[in-house]
C-alpha cells in the first residue's frame, strides 16, 4: 500500500499554490491528508503533483464575530473543536466535530478540507449546509462565495474547479431563540456515523440534515409537520442504501429514531 | 523514469536527521525505512489502527497519513524518545508494564505516545475520559481492561511526582 510518484510543491503564498495548481491538471491540493493520504496509498487517486497548503500564512485562524464562525482551510477539527467562542456563537460546530472521527485523526484533519472533501458519511458538509454557510474560494481569476446549497453536487463531487483552493469557510451564527441538536449512531466512538441527524430549530421552523443517508448531504425542511409523522417526510426525500456497514432498512429505521430524538432535544430547554 | 529524490531534514526525539527520499515516502517508512527508528509500527495505513501513531509538536498524528516531506520543521517524537537516555521508563511505559497493558506489543507504540499526550493535556482523566483517550487505538490483545487501568496508573504516577 504505496501512492503512486508524483510531485511535491509547498508553496509559501496562495497566489503560488494557485499557479501550481493552474500549471498541471493532474495536481490536487494536499491539506491534513486524512482523506486524501489513505486514497493516494490505496492508490484510489494517482494526482500527478499535490500542492501541499499547509505552508500557507493566515490561513489557520478561527474567526469569530457576531455574524457566525470563520474557519480557514488550515485550521485543524481539534481547533475548531477547542474554540470555546466558536462554540457559543455556533454550538453545532463542537457539538458534530466531537463525532468527526479520533483526536489524532482530528489533530491534523481540516474542517475545510473535510466540507470540500464532500463525503456524504461526513458531519461537517451536513453541518454547513444545515446552517446556509459558505465557502470562500480563490482560483486564478479571482475569489468567490460559493453557498453550501450550491456547493455539492454529486458523491464526493463539490462545484469547485481542480486549480481553486477553498480558502475558508463560513459557519453562520446561532439565531437568538433558535436551538441545534446534533446525534449519531456509529458502530464505535469516532466512525464514520452509519446515520446522523442535525436539527435546527427556529421558532416554528424544524429542519434536520442527515449524514449517511444518500449521495449528499441532505437538508430535509420538516416545518409544519407534526412530530410523529417527520421520519416518514424525512426519508420520502432520504436515500438510504445498502452497504458492509448496515442495510437501507436499518438505515430507515435509524433515520426514524434520530430525527425524533434531534428534534425533541433541540425544542427543549435546557 | 527515476524518481526524484527530496531532502528532508527531519527532527526525531531531539536529533536531526538528513534524508533524501522520494515525495512518496510515507512518515511512517520513513522514521522505520530510512532511520531504522522501527519502534513506530504499521498496521492498515490508513489511519484506522493507530499503530503508527508519533507525536507532532507533542501532538499524536498518524504517521502513516504524512509524508515525510510533510514533516519538515515538525519536532517529532516517537516511542524511542519517551524513555529517559538512561533507560529509565517514563510513567506510562511504567504503568503498562506495573498493568500487563500489553501482550504482542504490536499496538504499544502508538497507545504509548497517544497516552503521553493525553495525559500531558489531562493529567487527572476520570475512567470515561481514560477511555475516550484510547479510543482511537486499536488493540487485538489485550481487550483494553488492562491498557485503561495502565492510563490511571499513569496518571497516579503523575500525581505522585508533582505532589
Ligand atoms: C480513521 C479515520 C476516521 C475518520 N472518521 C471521520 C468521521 O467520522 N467523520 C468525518 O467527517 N471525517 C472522518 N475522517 C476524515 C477526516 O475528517 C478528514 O480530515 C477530512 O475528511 C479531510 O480533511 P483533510 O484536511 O485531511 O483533507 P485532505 O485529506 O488533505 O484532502 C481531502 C480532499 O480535499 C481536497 N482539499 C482539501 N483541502 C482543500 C482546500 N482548502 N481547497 C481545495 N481542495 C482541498 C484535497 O485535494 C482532497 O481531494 C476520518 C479519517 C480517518 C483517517
Ligand atoms: S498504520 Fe497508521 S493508523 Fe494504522
Ligand atoms: S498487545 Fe497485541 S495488539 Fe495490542
Amino acid at each position: 500500500m504505496k501512492p503512486a510518484p508524483f510531485a511535491y510543491v509547498r508553496p509559501g503564498s496562495l497566489a503560488d499554490a494557485l499557479s501550481a495548481l493552474a500549471g498541471d491538471p493532474g495536481a490536487k491540493v494536499l491539506a491534513g491528508g486524512q482523506s486524501l493520504v489513505p486514497l493516494l496509498s490505496m492508490r484510489l487517486a494517482a494526482p500527478s503533483t499535490l500542492v501541499d497548503i499547509n505552508g500557507l500564512p493566515g490561513l489557520d485562524a478561527v474567526t469569530v464575530t457576531a455574524d457566525g464562525v470563520r474557519v480557514g482551510a488550515l485550521a485543524r477539527h481539534a481547533d475548531v473543536l477547542a474554540h470555546d467562542e466558536a462554540a457559543r456563537v455556533q454550538p453545532l460546530l463542537r457539538l458534530a466535530l466531537s463525532h468527526v472521527a479520533h483526536a489524532t485523526i482530528r489533530n491534523r484533519g481540516t474542517t475545510v478540507g473535510s466540507i470540500v472533501h464532500a463525503d456524504a458519511a461526513a458531519e461537517m458538509p451536513v453541518v454547513l449546509t444545515l446552517l446556509g454557510g459558505s465557502v470562500e474560494v480563490a482560483g486564478p481569476s479571482g475569489t468567490r462565495t460559493i453557498p453550501a446549497t450550491d456547493l455539492y453536487v454529486g458523491p464526493l463531487e463539490t462545484c469547485l474547479a481542480q486549480d481553486e483552493i477553498a480558502t475558508t469557510a463560513f459557519f453562520p451564527a446561532l439565531a437568538p431563540g433558535a436551538r441545534v441538536a446534533f446525534a449519531e449512531i456509529a458502530r464505535r466512538h469516532g466512525d464514520y456515523a452509519l446515520v446522523g441527524a442535525a436539527a435546527l430549530v427556529d421558532g416554528d421552523s424544524v429542519r434536520v440534515g442527515y449524514v449517511s443517508v444518500g449521495d449528499v448531504p441532505t437538508v430535509v425542511d420538516l416545518t409544519g409537520v407534526p412530530l410523529n409523522e417527520m421520519a416518514a417526510t424525512a426519508l420520502a426525500q432520504l436515500d438510504p442504501a445498502d452497504d458492509i456497514h448496515a442495510t437501507a432498512a436499518y438505515r430507515a429505521q435509524l433515520v426514524r429514531v434520530l430525527t425524533e430524538r434531534v428534534v425533541t432535544e433541540a425544542r427543549t430547554d435546557d | 523514469m527515476t524518481e526524484e529524490l527530496l531532502e528532508v531534514r527531519l527532527r526525531v526525539n531531539g536529533v536531526a536527521h538528513d534524508l533524501r527520499v522520494p515525495a512518496r515516502r510515507l512518515l511512517s517508512d520513513a522514521l522505520r525505512h530510512d532511520l531504522g527508528l522501527t519502534g513506530t509500527h504499521v498496521g492498515c495505513e490508513h489511519g484506522v489502527c493507530g499503530a503508527c501513531t508519533v507525536l507532532a509538536d507533542g501532538r499524536p498524528v498518524r504517521a502513516c497519513l504524512m509524508f515525510a516531506v510533510s514533516a519538515v520543521g515538525l519536532e517529532l517524537t516517537t516511542v524511542e524518545g519517551l524513555a529517559d537516555v538512561d533507560g529509565t521508563l517514563s510513567n506510562v511505559q511504567q504503568a503498562f508494564a506495573e498493568c500487563h497493558g500489553l501482550q504482542c506489543g504490536f499496538c504499544t507504540p502508538g497507545f504509548l505516545t497517544t497516552i503521553t499526550a493525553g495525559l500531558r493535556d489531562n493529567p487527572q482523566p476520570t475512567h470515561d475520559e481514560a477511555r475516550d483517550m484510547i479510543a482511537g487505538n486499536l488493540c487485538r490483545c489485550t481487550g483494553y481492561q488492562n491498557i485503561v487501568k495502565a492510563v490511571e496508573r499513569a496518571a497516579e504516577l503523575g500525581a505522585g511526582e508533582t505532589s
